[in-house]
Parts: C-alpha cells; structure tokens; sequence
C-alpha cells in the first residue's frame, strides 16, 4: 500500500493538503485537546480529592455508600471503548452543543471519557502526600477544607503536572479517533484521506504531526513539573 | 496545667485488640519540661496524640488549662489546638513552601493578616537562628535547620504547650543538642510548658525537670527526673537509667553472683567501695562495668559486680550498710 507513497500525484496531493487544510486541523486537535483536558480536570479534580478526603482514614470521611456510587461510576466509565462511548453520549452531545458531528461535538464524548480517568490519576497523586503532613495541619487545627486545599493540593502540584501531562497526551490519542464521527482535526485528515481515499502519504503527514504534538505537550508537562518540585535542590 | 486521669486507648482491627495506653495517670505543671520516655511501642506517641486529641482515647479524659479535650466540639478543638502545637520526629514541614511560608502556614490558617503574619513569621526565624533562610525551600535545609524551622512555625500562634514527638530521634548527637538548648530556651523565655516525648535518657537528662516512664502501656515511674535517677524504682526505669551495657560480660558466670549498685550522691560515687568491701569483709568483688553521670549538677552512678556465690550474703550486708547505695541482684543483663 506505500508503494506510490512518493509519486507526483501523491506529492502534489500531499502538499495542496498541506497548505489548505493541514494548518486548521493542527488548530483543531490542539484546542479540542487542551479544553476537553480542562473541562475534563474541572470536574476530575474534585472527584479524585474526594476519593482520598472521603475514605474512612481520610480528613472528611464521608458515607460509606457514597464512595461506593463514585467508584462504580468511575469504573464503569474507564471500562467502556471510546469508539462505543463516543456513540453512547450522542444524546448528551446533542443536548449540550446541539449536534452531534463537529470539533466542538466531540468534547462531550472526550470529557466523559476522561475525567473519571484524570479522577483516578488525581487520587494517585494526592495519595503521595506524606501522611505526617497532614497530621502536622491537623495538629495545628487546620479544617479538613484547609488541608485539602493548603496541603493536599499545593504539595502534590508537580505530581499533578505530571499526571495532567499523561491525561493530555491520552485525550490527544482519543481526539483522533473522533475523525471516525466527523470530529475533524489531525484524526479526521488521517482516515478521510488514508482510510478512505488510499492516500497514505497525508496520513502519514498527519500522523507525523500527531506525535510531534505528543512530543510537544509531554516535554512542556515535564519541563513544568520538575521546575515546580521544591523538593529537588537547583 | 495537663491533667491526665484514668487514660485508656484501645486499638482494635477486627478482632485483634492492642492496649495501647492502660489507666495513665499524670500531671504536668505550668511552665514544666516533662519527660515521656519508653522503648519503642511502649505507647508514648499515642499518649502525646491523646493531649491534642489527634487520637481519641478509648476512656478516661485529658485536661489542658481546665478544658476538657474530649469534650470540646470540632470547631473548639481546632481552636485549642493552636495553643497545643507540636514537632516531630521527621519535621514535617511542608515541602513546596519556603521557610517563611512554612512558618507563616498556623497563622494563614487562623486568618491573621499576611503582612502581619509575615513579620511574625521572621521574627520566630530569627528566634531559632535562621533568618537568612526565610526564602529557602526546606529541602536545602539540614536536618536540625529543618527542625529549627518546625519550632519556629509550632511558635507562632503563642501555644501555651509545646509537644515533642520524638523530635531529636532523627538528628545526630550535636544537632540534638543544639536543638534541646532551643527548646529549653524558650521554655525559659516564653514559660511554655513542653512535653518531650524520647526513647533517649541522655534527652531526659539534658532539659526535662520530671520524667514518666512508660512501659507497655503503664506508667512504671514518674518523678522529679534526679529522683527516678537516684533511685529507680521500677525494672523498667533501671533499663533505661542504666542500660547493659555493650559486651558486659563475666569471666566465670558460673561461680558468681551480679550485684548491681546505684550510687545516689557524690559522696557515694567517690567512696572506695570495692577496696573497703575487700579490706574489711574479704569479699573478692570482680568489677564488670562502671559508670558515673551528672545530672542537675549532682553526680549518680552504677556499678555491675560479679561475686563469687559464697561470699554473697557478706557483701550484700557490707553494701546494703552504707547510705545512698541502691543494691540489687541481676539476674541477667538486660
């Protein structure tokens, strides 16, 4: 299937691509990526610190029952394909944005899909705080809110950085496959061109781009959370 | 004043059952340096987390300046925590904050003004003698630096009780003495009473007025710290006043009996003894250890005899005979 990779009509395809289409689509995964990554942080964020706070050893134990409702819902999200979530939250998508094809549609899908995935990477994260640390806020008649939020969190910040940095890269992938259900972008280019219309050189291009978006999101996330570690001496 | 009074605490995991604190009683005046000491597992830790109530015992109720600890609701506790704070072992400050902001953290969290908290904040810097490191990170810090830090945030909301948990255990012996003269200048300074909770003697020995001595779960013995020195009463004192020492050991086990004696004044530490003991009742005394210590400017010591069997009943009348000796037969070395 390369074996025309580089003929003139491919070249001559791949570059009127290049120039009219190629620039909007990067355009596209980027701000797809990076707000579903926000939108999804917004609602993960509190989840994962009520995963820690709301254990019966944590600072604001909460009713048995409720942890039990917030780890189903969790699981039971994280266990569901993408390419079937996508198509499960069409309802939601519609009632949201008011279509379900489009960049902005595919948010919907991509935050559901990944907040209880960033609720999970946060709960690991607060989870390395040392528990002495916390004892000593306590010692000082800290509210369980003034530990969350002055301990928890602020102690934990480069180990969140990290872990957003993983979310990001992984709802990248996710924003790609939503070319399947017309979410545009870099993924769309790929199939639209590659799967259906056999030309394997855009694809490649952008596949291409893809990872230098990967590459480009993973060393600004870790270049972040080393600086912001003051654990390390430099 | 902290009264404790009929204290328990029971941890229990399923059907596993720990005593960890049994009917502890005890009293720890205004303004005193009282000294917690046990091995490890002996319940101190739990015993200082029932003060502030970081553990809730099991029965039995703490007092702190009249206030029912137990009693009091979450709010008036977090309340009078600030004026019960504490440092521990391994420092715990927090580790993305400065210095500065480390010891400004008990006042943010009590809603002081941030100007007014920062000024607070480098004067108790400059207090534990580390005012140019108010913009450090503690990672840069030393241990003892890091602990200087600790005192200098458990000190800024004006506690009227400070708590030491273990606070030296981390620290080599120079830094450990340095930090115990911190702590007994503010002691002496700001009349806080505090709370030194140590496996060490040596800690005991250097700032605390009294001592409790906790033994699984009990208290063994409590008193003015160069009483239970002079004379402890209970086996678990006497292992830790004066401990084996490494590779004591007698030339013929067999044939001798261990006698323990525990020198109680300078007049006693200085006496011939086991030249007199041979003079005047023939008893042949092998010396396998001895040792001497000042304590509150008096000096106490012991001394670890071997005597040959028969000639047991004399020495122990020769011994028991002279005033401020504490005798004992050891029966092994622990």
């Amino acid at each position: 299937m390369y074996d025309n990779l580089f003929s003139e009509k491919s070249l001559s395809d791949a570059l009127q691509c290049l120039q009219n289409e190629i620039p909007f689509a990067i355009w596209e995964t980027f701000y797809v990526t990076v707000l579903s990554t926000l939108l999804a942080l917004v609602i993960g964020l509190p989840l994962g610190v009520l995963l820690v706070v709301g254990e019966k050893k944590g600072v604001l134990p909460l009713p048995k029952w409720v942890m039990q409702v917030l780890n189903v819902i969790i699981n039971l999200l994280r266990s569901i394909p993408f390419l079937i979530l996508m198509i499960m939250v069409f309802p939601l998508s519609r009632l949201v944005i008011g279509t379900t094809v489009g960049t902005t549609a595919t948010i919907v899908p991509l935050v559901v899909a990944a907040f209880p995935f960033i609720a999970r990477l946060v709960e690991s994260s607060l989870r390395e705080v040392d528990p002495n640390i916390i004892e000593a806020a306590q010692s000082m008649g800290a509210t369980p809110m003034q530990i969350i939020c002055k301990v928890m969190v602020p102690e934990s910040v480069p180990s969140l950085l990290s872990n957003v940095t993983i979310a990001l890269t992984t709802i990248l992938g996710y924003s790609a496959m939503s070319g399947i259900i017309g979410g545009g972008g870099l993924g769309q280019i790929a199939i639209n061109y590659g799967y259906y219309r056999y030309k394997y050189l855009v694809m490649l291009i952008a596949v291409v781009l893809l990872i230098l978006l990967v590459q480009l999101f993973q060393s600004i996330g870790t270049r972040l959370a080393v600086k912001s570690d003051k654990r390390l001496k430099h | 004043m902290i009264e404790i009074r009929n204290l328990y605490k029971t941890f229990s995991s399923g059907d596993d059952k720990v005593d960890a604190l049994q009917n502890i009683n005890l009293t720890i005046a205004d303004g005193d340096v009282y000294g917690i000491i046990g091995m490890s597992g002996a319940g101190k830790s739990t015993l200082v987390r029932c003060i502030n109530m970081l553990e809730r015992p099991t029965a039995g109720t703490v007092t702190v300046n009249g206030r029912d600890m137990g009693a009091l609701s979450n709010a008036e506790l977090r309340q009078a925590r600030r004026e019960i704070t504490m440092i521990f072992q391994q420092f715990n400050l927090l580790m993305q904050r400065t210095c500065l902001q480390n010891v400004c953290f008990p006042m943010e969290l009590s809603g002081v003004k941030k100007a007014a908290a920062k000024k607070r904040a480098m004067e108790l810097l400059e207090l534990v003698g580390l005012p140019d490191k108010a913009g450090a990170y503690p990672a840069q810090l030393s241990g003892g630096q890091q602990q200087r830090v600790a005192i200098a945030r458990a000190l800024a909301t004006d506690p009227k009780v400070l708590l030491c948990d273990e606070a030296t255990s981390a620290l080599d012996p120079n830094t450990t003495h340095q930090i115990l003269s911190l702590i007994r200048d503010i002691n002496d300074k700001l009349g806080i009473t505090v709370v030194v909770i140590t496996h060490q003697m040596s800690v005991v020995k250097e700032i605390c007025k009294h001592v409790a001595i906790l033994d699984h779960g009990t208290v063994a013995e409590e008193g003015l710290v160069s009483a239970v020195f002079a004379a402890p009463k209970s086996e678990a004192a006497r292992r830790l006043v004066y401990p084996a020492r490494e590779g004591e050991i007698i030339s013929d086990p067999g044939s001798e009996t261990k006698v323990r004696v525990i020198f109680a004044s300078a007049a006693a530490a200085s006496m011939p003894l086991v030249a007199r003991m041979a003079r005047e009742r023939s008893v042949m005394a092998n010396i396998i250890s001895a040792n001497t210590q000042p304590i509150d400017g008096k000096t106490y010591g012991d001394i670890l005899l071997g005597i040959p069997h028969e000639q047991l009943s004399a020495a122990l009348d020769f011994l028991r005979g002279i005033p401020e000796l504490t005798v004992e037969e050891v029966s092994d070395l622990v």
